[in-house]
């Protein structure tokens, strides 16, 4: 029992219902949101500590033993992502002080802001499949009125679409779930790891099994992404970090959390179902990062990519490809987040999105131009830098395991990576100047320094992955073992 | 029993599956409602109809229904109840100020 577990989502929704009360102070806000935000690293910095010496943390709501109690628990992996969360969640907080504007902040955004946070954190740390279905619905509501924030005519029908898609999606999830509780009598997913052992992954367990990845793939991106470039274009863009860099990581977290602990018996149908799905949602994301030539597109197409590579990792279901997916998921919250900063800080500077239309930045801006240079071989997994390790273990047990055309397009999408972003630096950076607007320059300060702190970590996990590794290792053990988390939740300990 | 109810399920989604494809926003808003109750009386369903006396200490019974899927239902209902209410009125926004009533004429530029 530790109930430190329950104050990634008790800060941020007590931050929220106060922020509620306080619609036009909006300096108030920020300082109560600021505080909130930094609270919430440190509850999640001791967590993971905790994890790492004391071993899986486990929280029996109202000391209802497992199986019949809600539980939530704390592995490795999801205080890592947790953390992340936090860290990425307050820097897109002092990103939205920047950007935002008073008018968005008159209307509550702080508010949706905080119950987002409280969503995401409580999805990762639920150990229970309905109460991963409220709390992806906590963090949905809030992201509809995110995105529809403002009432644009663009905004007003991604949201409708958003909405549909999301709606239709959690329905196949109960209805997922209806049919498991039938098979199995259970919802903990520690039981249900263990019952769906026991019975064997036959048909009916298959049928859910792929119904539950048809879920999480709508939520995540993978493959089912015809929604996300356009309803990610809508919103503002410290909102599309937000998103970029948080909701899409939750279906994919939901997927390797159902796939490496319940569903792992039949991989033959299951994973390499998955497998060609992340192939097939690399391809697509190539394509489209390619044809484009505005900004925002570009970098949602990216985002896809990279969803569908993390998906290839899961699919390999080897403790290295593990490793690699927890550290590359990492990276991946962080230099995503970084990504959409600069391209706010591009939009501010040049005020349009065709790339067609800009030119010559870096004279202004030599910080943001080489910043966003050193992102982008980040994100291509250039050596020193934060995305490298993770992409060299999932690839390298791509190979091992036999993978070879799955890891052959996941690393070429690498180089599409490249090419797409590289293309974005040289339209944007350089040649002559087409644009006549200037940021306002303490604006400017306001938003690089969010943006240089990410950078720094960017940095410093590709320097430091010797130390990130102690911690990704013990987070793959876990995931690759999951008789660890099923003693962890069923052992009943007080 | 349980045949009728699978039968009112099946009836259900495939009423609001049908409505989701139309064109107009406010047959698709109906279809999705459609669609949460199918999967509500799914939910139900799927756990077993009434078995036995009511799942308390005094009642002695030796067979009991199991609450735990109510209990389900319940918050499933309340969530969709709001995300339902949320989408009405974002429809009804949608109307007013952009004229959009069906999904085609949404169509257009981005701006």
């Amino acid at each position: 029992m530790n109930n430190l577990l329950v104050m990634p989502l008790l800060i941020p929704a007590l931050t929220a219902v106060i922020l509620i009360f306080l619609k036009d102070r909006i300096g108030l806000q920020r300082i109560i949101s600021a505080v909130s935000g930094f609270i919430n690293i440190a509850v999640a910095a001791l967590i993971v500590y905790q994890v790492h010496t004391e071993g899986i943390q486990t929280l029996y709501m109202g000391g209802w033993m497992p199986p019949y109690g809600i539980v939530f628990v704390a592995d490795m992996f999801a205080a890592l992502l947790v953390l992340t969360t936090s860290i990425v969640g307050a820097a897109c907080l002092f990103f939205s002080f920047a950007s935002i504007g008073e008018e968005r902040e008159r209307f509550y955004y702080y508010v949706f802001f905080h119950f987002l946070l409280t969503g995401v954190s409580g999805s990762f740390l639920t150990g229970d499949l309905f109460n991963l279905f409220v709390c992806f619905e906590v963090l949905l509501v809030a992201s509809y009125s995110m995105i529809v924030l403002g009432g644009t005519r663009v905004q007003l029908r991604e949201t409708l679409k958003y909405i549909l898609v999301n709606v239709l999606s959690s329905s196949l999830f109960v209805a997922a779930i209806a049919y498991l509780y039938a098979a199995t009598g259970t919802l903990n997913m520690a039981h249900l790891a263990m019952r769906v052992a026991e019975a064997g992954q036959g048909g009916v367990m298959n049928v859910i099994a792929v119904l539950l990845l048809l879920v999480f793939s709508l939520k995540a991106g993978l493959l089912l992404f015809f929604w996300l470039p356009d309803s990610y274009s809508a919103p503002p863009l410290a909102v599309r970090a937000l998103f970029g860099a948080l909701l899409t990581k939750v279906g994919l977290y939901a997927i390797t959390r159902t796939f490496t602990l319940i569903f792992i018996h039949d991989t033959g149908l299951t994973h390499s179902l998955m497998g060609w799905m992340a192939g097939a949602t690399m391809i697509l994301g190539a394509v489209g990062a390619l044809a484009y030539s505005d900004l925002s597109r570009i970098f949602n197409y990216n985002i896809i990519i990279s969803v569908g590579f993390l998906a290839f990792g899961i699919s390999v279901l080897t403790q290295d490809s593990l490793n690699g997916v927890v550290f590359y998921l990492m990276h991946d919250m962080i230099a995503k987040a970084l990504l959409f900063f600069l391209g706010g800080m591009i939009l501010a500077a040049s005020g349009t999105e065709q790339l067609k239309q800009m030119g010559g930045l870096i004279r202004r801006y030599p910080w943001t131009g080489w910043m966003f240079f050193i992102l982008t071989l980040a994100l291509v997994g250039v050596p020193p830098l934060s995305g490298f390790a993770g992409k060299v273990m999932m690839v390298r047990s791509g190979f091992g395991e036999a993978h070879v055309a799955l890891a052959l397009i996941a690393l070429a999408s690498s180089f599409v990576v490249l090419y797409s972003l590289i293309k974005v630096f040289q339209e944007v950076f350089w040649g002559g100047e087409r644009s006549e607007d200037e940021i306002h320059p303490l604006r400017y300060k306001a938003m690089m320094a969010p943006a240089a702190v990410l950078f720094i970590l960017v940095i410093l996990m590709g320097v430091g992955a010797e130390t990130v590794n102690g911690f990704v290792m013990q987070a793959g053990a876990v995931l690759a073992d999951p008789a660890q988390y099923i003693n962890a939740v069923m052992s009943m300990k007080e | 029993m349980e045949l009728l109810i699978a039968l009112a399920i099946g009836v259900l989604f495939t009423v609001g599956v049908y409505l989701v494809l139309s064109k107009s926003l406010l047959r698709i808003l109906l279809g999705t409602t459609l669609i949460t109750h199918g999967v509500h009386l799914l939910l139900l369903t799927m756990a077993g109809l009434k078995t036995g006396a009511s799942p308390l200490l005094g009642e002695n019974a030796d067979a009991y229904v199991d609450p735990l899927p109510q209990a389900l239902i319940l918050t499933s209902i309340v969530i969709s109840f709001g995300v339902s209410a949320f989408f009405i009125v974002l429809a009804y926004r949608a109307y007013r100020s952009a004229g959009m009533d069906d999904v085609e004429g949404s169509r257009g530029e981005r701006e």
